[in-house]
Parts: structure tokens; C-alpha cells; sequence
């Protein structure tokens, strides 16, 4: 909880600081409060995990891990910020403002333990990034993709809290030990509680981006500002992955015989739709609109199978997912500075100009696309393999099609740099300063990292 | 407050959810078919408010306060959303002179 607080109180400072001008004080300040509160996180490590404040939060070794991967990559996004803010806006002590607003709620949710605090969280996180995505005011797309976004996001949230009553209404609690103990101990659930089920589903499946709720990702993601597009990809995916989780493992076990057969379907078809349609793409950027909807395919294998190891399996695969992510996007500002576009083209020849971004953002597409020896793959063979324990194999015939689908748009950007010739205009070399260097050379570290030895990391689940 | 509870269990349960669920249909079907933004938001609230009075009704049958308790929650929740919502939406007025989701179409596949 100190962790919260603290962040909180963070942001409130950072809209002084801004105030009375001390724009350089801003990043310190940020990392050093992100510091703090992977501090409390690991404080709270050894004690035991019960729910506190009348059961409403639970700081479960689930919740720590995730948090700690949520401030990290927030981290990681925030060294990326420095110019980029600067060159889209005057008042940059707000995007840092309200990007910790929003990590706030993210961390809400991954420790909620009352359906209050899940719907809370998921509300404080939204509504921080509504303004982020419209932030760039007399942009037209940015201003759609603001809409869109916050007319889906109230949508979904209305579906989620019809879910959220009809549950109430059948088990008399928001508890999640309560709804535990209402499904393992009557003869006969409540239909309620089955269409509570349903209605919940969706309104997840909204936030995660999962087909055929998806699509809002592909406008937002595309017409947001390129670094908030990185943020709502992978801290806010993470957090609303752990919420799904941690409602599933928790609660709905004792039910998947219902639930199952739903959830099979909106995997199946979120795969096929993210990965065909981003093999149509000619904008880097909506391509990985499209793969973000493919890899919340991927990650809700973990949740259809739902076991003691889906918080491990989920760990691996949104931590590899979230560095080439930060990677991947690091990469396209750095691009679209130079090309001024986010097409495929601009990577034309970007081996010759850059040795180092090529292969960087070569190691985060092998990544994304699970080739072996990076974290990507180890994260799908986790996946795979739990779908494989729990469900029948067609359903892995039809995944792995889908991950070599995945591979042919991947490597498209990595075939671009290598051997295409660059457009004449662009001949010098790029501007890269050591902050992008040193983010985009540790996240493709810790990539490979994971990639040979990932029990690095599956220890601490 | 006893009077209250007794004449909202004068009604029975089904009743209130058949009612909310109607009314939650009737916003979402107004998200769905209307191109006004104001309009969708206002299902959108409509949608909130069957949620709302649904929560109200089950916490009155059971004797249980916390559904109550949520429902302050949902309100505070939305109305911070709406603060939101209409800044956004006068942003998008300012640039392209309507309230319509119709030249909202830029972005496209």
C-alpha cells in the first residue's frame, strides 16, 4: 500500500514542480519515486499475504511480481520520454502526472481483492489515459482516438459493473474469498451468477483488447502519442491480465465447464483476427496494434487453462512481451523522427545508417515473434504447453499457425532494415541520445537474458 | 430507513432486474445505433443508472449495506468519467465543428 500512496503523493508534487518550472527536477523525481515504491513492493515479500483493509487488497506474490514489472516498465518508458514530450507539448509535468496516475490504478487492480477496488482501479487507469491519448490537442486523429477510447472505456466499464451486480446480487458480496466460498458451497449456482459471469467477460475482454471486442485497440493505439501507445500496450494490458487472472484462478475454477467453451472461442478468433489482419498493415505502428491483439490471444491461453502456473506462465510471457514492446517503440520514435512517417518503408536500410538499432529492434521482433533463444519463445512454450496439459491439441495446431503467421510480419520491418536500400534523403545517420541507448540496450539484454536462462525469473512465482 | 427497505421489498426482486436489464439494453442499444456523441454518453449514464438502481435493489433484500455502499462508488466514478468525456468532446468540437462520431473516421483499417 505504501507503494500507492507514495505514487499518489508523487504526482501531486510532479504538478508543482511543473508549476513553478523546474522541468529537468521532473524525471529525477519520477524515477526516484518509482524506485521507492518497487522498495515497498519488495518490503512486503516475506510477509504473509492476506487480504488488508477489511479484505479489500491482497499483496500475494502475484501482485508484487506484477507490480514490480508494471513500475519497471513504466520506468523504462519514462528514461524513453525525455525529448519526446518536449516535442509534442508545452506542459510536460502533466504527461508525467497523469502516466503515474494512471500506473496507480494499474496497481490497483493488480492487487484487488474486492470487486470495489477492481472497478476502481480499472477506472483510475482509464480515465488518466483518456486524457493522455487526446493530449495532443489540434491533432484530428489523436482527438478521434481520445474518443473512441472513452466511449469504449465507458462502455466496457458499464458491462463490467452490470456483471459485477448481477454476481452481487446472487452471492450477497464483492468479497472474492466470499464469491469463493458461494461457489464451492451452494448445490445449484444462481443463473445470475452465470450471466454475472458472461457480462464480466466482456467487459474484460474490452480492456485487454480481446477479439471481437478489439475494435477500439487499432484507432487508439494509432492515434495515440507513440509513447502512450507503448504504456496502454504493456503496463496497461499486464494490469488487466492479473485482474482477469486473479478473478478466474480464484473464483471461477470450480465453474469451467461454463466458462471454458466461451473463452475458447474469443481466443480462436482473437488470434486469427490479430494476425491476419496485421499481415495487411503497411504502418509499423497498427501492426503492433494487431500483434498486441494477437499476443492477448496468447496470454489468455494461460487463463483458459487455468492452473497454479498460469501466474508464472502470464509473468514470462508480459514481461518478454512488455521489453520488445518498449523496444519496438522506441525504435519507431526514433524512426518517425527521421522519416517523419511510420510506414515500413522508414526502415529501409536502417542497418547501413545504425548498426546498433537494427539489431536491437531485430532481437525484439525475434522476440515478439517467439523465435528460440530470446523471451518471446520461452513465453509461448510456457503457454503452449499448459494449453497442451488442459485442452485438446487442435487448439495448439491452430496457434502455432497462427505464431508462424506472426513470423512472416515480424520479420517484414526486420527484412526492411537489412536489405532494403535507404531513400536518398534520408542518407545521414540518426541522433540517438544515451538515454534511448541505454533503455533500448538493457530491455534487448534482459530479453536474451530470459530467453537462455528463464528460471531467472520463474523463481520468483 | 426501515420504511424504505420494507417498500422496496414491497416489489418483487424479479421485477427490478427484468427493469434494469431493459433499461441497461436500451443503453447499450443507444451506444450502439446513435452517432450523437452527447446522445452515446448519455446512454452510456443510462447503462450506469440500471446498474445503480439494480445495486440499491438487491442491498435492500438482503440486508446488506456494501451494495449500497458500491453504488456511491459507481457515481463518483462517473461522474469524474463524464468530466472527462465532455472535455473531450469539446477538444474534438473545437476541431471539427460537430458532435458527430461520423467525420470521427480517420483512422480506419
Amino acid at each position: 500500500m505504501g507503494a500507492i500512496i507514495t505514487l499518489s503523493i508523487l504526482g501531486i508534487i510532479l504538478l508543482y514542480l511543473g508549476l513553478y518550472n523546474a522541468k529537468k527536477a521532473l524525471l529525477p523525481v519520477t524515477l526516484v519515486g518509482l524506485v521507492v515504491a518497487i522498495g515497498f513492493y519488495l518490503a512486503l515479500w516475506n510477509e504473509a499475504a492476506n487480504p488488508i483493509f477489511s479484505g479489500m487488497v491482497v499483496f500475494d506474490h502475484l501482485a508484487i511480481t506484477f507490480s514490480i514489472l508494471c513500475l519497471v516498465i513504466t520506468g523504462l518508458i519514462l528514461l524513453l520520454s525525455k525529448e519526446y514530450f518536449r516535442s509534442i507539448s508545452e506542459n510536460i509535468a502533466e504527461y508525467y502526472t497523469l502516466i503515474l496516475f494512471s500506473l496507480v490504478g494499474a496497481l490497483l487492480v493488480n492487487c484487488y481483492h474486492n470487486f470495489a477496488m477492481l472497478f476502481i482501479g480499472i477506472e483510475i487507469m482509464s480515465v488518466a489515459l483518456y486524457i493522455l491519448v487526446g493530449i495532443r490537442k489540434t491533432d484530428i486523429a489523436s482527438n478521434e482516438a481520445s474518443l473512441k477510447y472513452f466511449l469504449m472505456g465507458a462502455f466496457s466499464t458499464g458491462f463490467l459493473l452490470f456483471g459485477i451486480t448481477l454476481m452481487y446480487g446472487a452471492s450477497g458480496t464483492f468479497d472474492l474469498a466470499g464469491l469463493r466460498n458461494y461457489v464451492n458451497g451452494v448445490t445449484t449456482v444462481s443463473p445470475l451468477f452465470y450471466g454475472g459471469i458472461l457480462l464480466m467477460l466482456c467487459g474484460l475482454c474490452f480492456k485487454i483488447g480481446a477479439a471481437p471486442f478489439h475494435f477500439w485497440t487499432p484507432d487508439v493505439y494509432d492515434g495515440a502519442p507513440i509513447l502512450i501507445t507503448s504504456f496502454m500496450s504493456t503496463v496497461v494490458k499486464i494490469a488487466c491480465f492479473v485482474g482477469f487472472l486473479r478473478l478466474f484462478s480464484t473464483v471461477l475454477v470450480p465453474l469451467d465447464t461454463f466458462w471454458t467453451p466461451v473463452l475458447l472461442t474469443i481466443v480462436i478468433i482473437t488470434l486469427f483476427t490479430g494476425n491476419i489482419t496485421a499481415l495487411m498493415q503497411s504502418s509499423f505502428k497498427r501492426m503492433m496494434a494487431y500483434s498486441s491483439i494477437s499476443h492477448a490471444g496468447y496470454m489468455l491461453f494461460a487463463i483458459v487453462a487455468v492452473t497454479i502456473n498460469s501466474g508464472s506462465s502470464i509473468l514470462v510471457y508480459a514481461t518478454a512481451y512488455g521489453l520488445a514492446s518498449v523496444i519496438a517503440f522506441g525504435a519507431l520514435i526514433l524512426v518517425k523522427r527521421r522519416t517523419g512517417s511510420d510506414h515500413f518503408e522508414s526502415f529501409n536500410g536502417l542497418a547501413k545508417h545504425d548498426p546498433w538499432l537494427a539489431i536491437v529492434l531485430t532481437v525484439a521482433m525475434l522476440s515478439l515473434a517467439g523465435i528460440p533463444l530470446t523471451a518471446g519463445f520461452i513465453g509461448k512454450f510456457m503457454m503452449f504447453n499448459q494449453a497442451m496439459s488442459a485442452i485438446n491439441v487442435t487448439l495448439l495446431v491452430f496457434a502455432a499457425i497462427n505464431a508462424a503467421v506472426g513470423v512472416y510480419y515480424y520479420l517484414h520491418v526486420v527484412v526492411n532494415m537489412y536489405f532494403k536500400d535507404p531513400a536518398e534523403e534520408f542518407g545521414k545517420g540518426l541522433d540517438i541520445s544515451v538515454n534511448y541507448r541505454v533503455v533500448l540496450t538493457i530491455a534487448a539484454l534482459l530479453t536474451i537474458v530470459l530467453g537462455i536462462y528463464p528460471d531467472f525469473i520463474l523463481s520468483f512465482l | 430507513m426501515e420504511g424504505i427497505v420494507t417498500q422496496i421489498q414491497g416489489i418483487p426482486l424479479d421485477h427490478y432486474i427484468i427493469f434494469c436489464s431493459i433499461i441497461f439494453a436500451i443503453g447499450v442499444t443507444g451506444v450502439l445505433i446513435r452517432r450523437n456523441v452527447i446522445i452515446i454518453m448519455m446512454s452510456i449514464e443510462l447503462m450506469l443508472n440500471s446498474v445503480n438502481l439494480l445495486l440499491a435493489a438487491f442491498s435492500a433484500y438482503r440486508g446488506d449495506a456494501s451494495g449500497q455502499v458500491f453504488v456511491f462508488f459507481v457515481m463518483a466514478l462517473a461522474a469524474a468519467e463524464v468530466a472527462v468525456g465532455l472535455a473531450i468532446i469539446i477538444m474534438v468540437y473545437r476541431n471539427t465543428k460537430s458532435v458527430d462520431v461520423e467525420p470521427l473516421s480517420k483512422l480506419r483499417w
